[in-house]
């Protein structure tokens, strides 16, 4: 039998519980409340705000593949790119909107087709095929637009204010974040919990490991290139070594990790300080940026690999400890529930026989 | 014919840097993303010499190789080492070196950058052409040809023939059982990561003779370097040589027939393909 039969183990078909609606209202006001930082601010604070906005949706729907599967996705600049370039090469044909759903629709198809190649094999295999897809990408296009006799680069030219960018932004982000939500507590996120923490029981669980990773793949990069779609006006001019830059895919990973990847809400406390940081250091040294970008990724990588949520869990965790009591059961489980997937197992092992 | 030729003269001089990147992925299970920059300081270093002493870009190698043995020993005790004394399993240990070794790369592009800045960097020599079966060769794209031979051709005799070699590929075949048979396996790591990179910048300094490199290159060899190593299987030199080859073909024949901006796709339908049909690469055992 299958664990995931029992829905009560995982929460699983069951309703919304009121614990949850709180959440999710405190968050939609949370939501609410950011969408009036362009009445307040303008200018380089607004800057500043959608530049948030667009890492905080690509970091946290980095999370949502990479977070539970451990596996390094490193093409958010290939997705991203296809997004501003079904962009920049349908505007004067098709409507705007139309060609936002159509990004992530190509965004989709093209991750469908690389997480079938590569996830059915192994992580590392994925991981290569993603570190160089956004190139791959790049020489194709360059070559498509080299036959097709068009120029290199292309304008992208519609009309829309810097507050648009920032309420398109930030509602890109809600939807990954409800998404991410919804994920967490369907069976496929739990299936995929259960892949991070060793894929081979969950192949013994029956778990058909590989739908489940690409699946989240392509949601995943469908949102990278609705992201990419939706700030292509912004830039205005579109051409493929800007496009597919690879400080993108590279930005977006140190956020995610800076963050924290154990918890949906963890890029978001990595985008912030980062986007700030890396404002003064793109304005102080110019020159040193690639040096300072892998400085950091490396300290990030050494000092706090769990992320900035690890280190307020430690502390909170420690607090409580040094507090006298020792854990009770429930908070017991509640402190190893990300973890506690195996345990579960095992413990409904050694029950059965 | 001429497909051919330049094919087997470019796979040769990859399978040294493919070779490099095995040792360092087969026998140190550090799957090296930083390996492209190594390939590109090392090109960059070759340039440098030739420019400064006008002398044979070959003799740069004997500068080159060592210093990049040096330097890879050195971020393998002090930045992967710990890396790997904290891993609880060899999957997380693949990640924290992938993500380690990411972050290397971008300190690697940022360094070179410093250096030798963004331009690309190109030399002129041996651009005389030589006649194999009638047809015109670049003479610098043979030496470096044969150069790459005899270099992995010692290496293959080295690793076959001597018993630090077999130690090596012991490492390769079960680190855990090479610790029970006496084999000092951190040292034995360090020392494959370290040749690795000396081989691979070696390549590199092979490949300047007739390429023209900058720094944002990097990645692509990198890549290179890995579709070769899957192709030929993971922890066997023999898989790697051949699969260079057969990259070299494939590069030359989509460069020639198609566009010379596509030689990453070739290398992409080249991985495809392995990963669809035989995983575990030309020569590689099925793993149960």
């Amino acid at each position: 039998m299958s664990i995931l039969d029992t829905p009560q183990a995982v929460g699983a078909g069951t309703g919304v519980t009121a614990r949850e609606w709180r959440n999710l209202l405190i968050s939609g006001a949370g939501f609410i409340a950011v969408g009036f930082i362009p009445l307040a601010f303008g200018g380089y604070v607004l800057q500043l705000a959608i530049s948030i906005v667009m890492y905080a949706a690509l970091a946290t729907s980095w999370l949502l593949f990479s977070g539970p599967t451990n596996y390094i996705a490193l093409s958010t600049a290939a997705f991203f790119g296809i997004g501003m370039y079904t962009v920049a090469g349908g505007i004067d044909l098709i409507p705007y909107p139309v060609l936002i759903a159509g990004a992530g629709l190509i965004g989709a198809a093209l991750a469908a087709i690389v997480g079938l190649a590569t996830l059915r094999v192994s992580g590392v295999y994925f991981v290569i095929f993603s570190l160089g897809l956004a190139e791959l990408v790049r020489q194709i296009m360059t070559w498509l637009q080299h036959v097709l006799g068009t120029m290199s680069g292309l304008y992208v030219t519609i009309d829309r204010s810097e507050p648009m960018y920032f309420w398109q932004l930030l509602l890109l982000t809600a939807v990954v974040y409800l998404v991410g939500w919804w994920i967490g507590r369907s069976r496929l996120g739990f299936a995929l919990r259960i892949i991070g923490n060793d894929e081979l029981v969950a192949v013994h669980c029956g778990i058909n490991t590989a739908r489940a990773k690409v699946i989240l793949f392509v949601i995943s990069s469908a949102f990278a290139s609705i992201a990419g779609a939706l700030v292509a006006p912004r830039w205005g001019y579109v051409e493929p070594v800007v496009a597919f830059s690879p400080f993108v895919s590279f930005q977006v990973v140190i956020m995610a990790l800076l963050g924290g990847t154990h918890r949906l809400w963890g890029p978001v406390l990595g985008v912030i300080p980062f986007v700030l940081l890396w404002e003064v250091i793109s304005i102080e040294f110019p020159n040193q940026t690639t040096l300072l970008l892998g400085v950091c990724f490396l300290l990030i990588v050494y000092v706090i690999p769990n992320g900035i949520i690890g280190l307020i869990e430690d502390t909170w965790h420690r607090r409580k400890a040094a507090g006298g009591s020792a854990p009770g059961p429930l908070q017991r489980l509640l402190d190893a529930s990300p973890g506690s997937v195996k345990n579960l197992l095992q413990r409904g092992k050694s029950r059965n026989a | 014919m001429d497909i051919v030729i330049i094919g087997l003269l470019l796979g040769g001089t990859y399978a040294l840097m493919a070779v490099g990147l095995q040792l360092q992925y087969g026998v140190a299970r550090i799957m090296n993303l930083a390996n492209g920059e190594t390939l590109i300081a090392g090109a960059f270093s070759t340039f440098w010499f030739y420019a400064a002493t006008q002398a044979s870009p070959l003799y740069a190698l004997f500068l080159v190789v060592p210093a990049a043995f040096v330097l890879n020993w050195t971020i393998y005790r002090v930045l992967i080492l710990p890396l790997v004394r904290r891993a609880k399993n060899q999957g997380k240990l693949e990640v924290d070196s992938i993500l380690a070794t990411f972050g290397i790369s971008f300190i690697s592009v940022g360094v070179l950058l410093a250096i030798f800045g963004g331009e690309y960097l190109d030399y002129s020599y041996l651009a005389r052409p030589i006649f194999i079966f009638g047809e015109r060769y670049g003479l610098n794209r043979v030496v470096a040809f044969l150069a790459s031979a005899v270099l992995c051709a010692a290496l293959y005799l080295w690793l076959h023939k001597t018993r630090a070699g077999l130690a090596l590929r012991a490492v390769a075949v079960n680190p855990s059982a090479s610790g029970l048979v006496a084999i000092n396996v951190a040292r034995t790591s360090a020392f494959a990561f370290a040749l690795g990179g000396a081989v691979t910048a070696a390549g590199g300094g092979l490949l300047s003779m007739f390429l023209t490199f900058d720094v944002s290159l990097g990645v692509v060899f990198t890549l290179k370097a890995l579709v070769i190593v899957i192709l030929g299987g993971v922890g066997d030199i023999r898989g790697t040589i051949v699969a260079a080859f057969i990259l070299g073909f494939a590069e030359t024949a989509v460069a020639t027939l198609v566009d010379p901006g596509l030689t990453l796709a070739a290398a992409y339908v080249l991985f495809m393909i392995v990963l669809l049909v035989r995983p575990e690469g030309l020569f590689g055992r099925r793993t149960a």
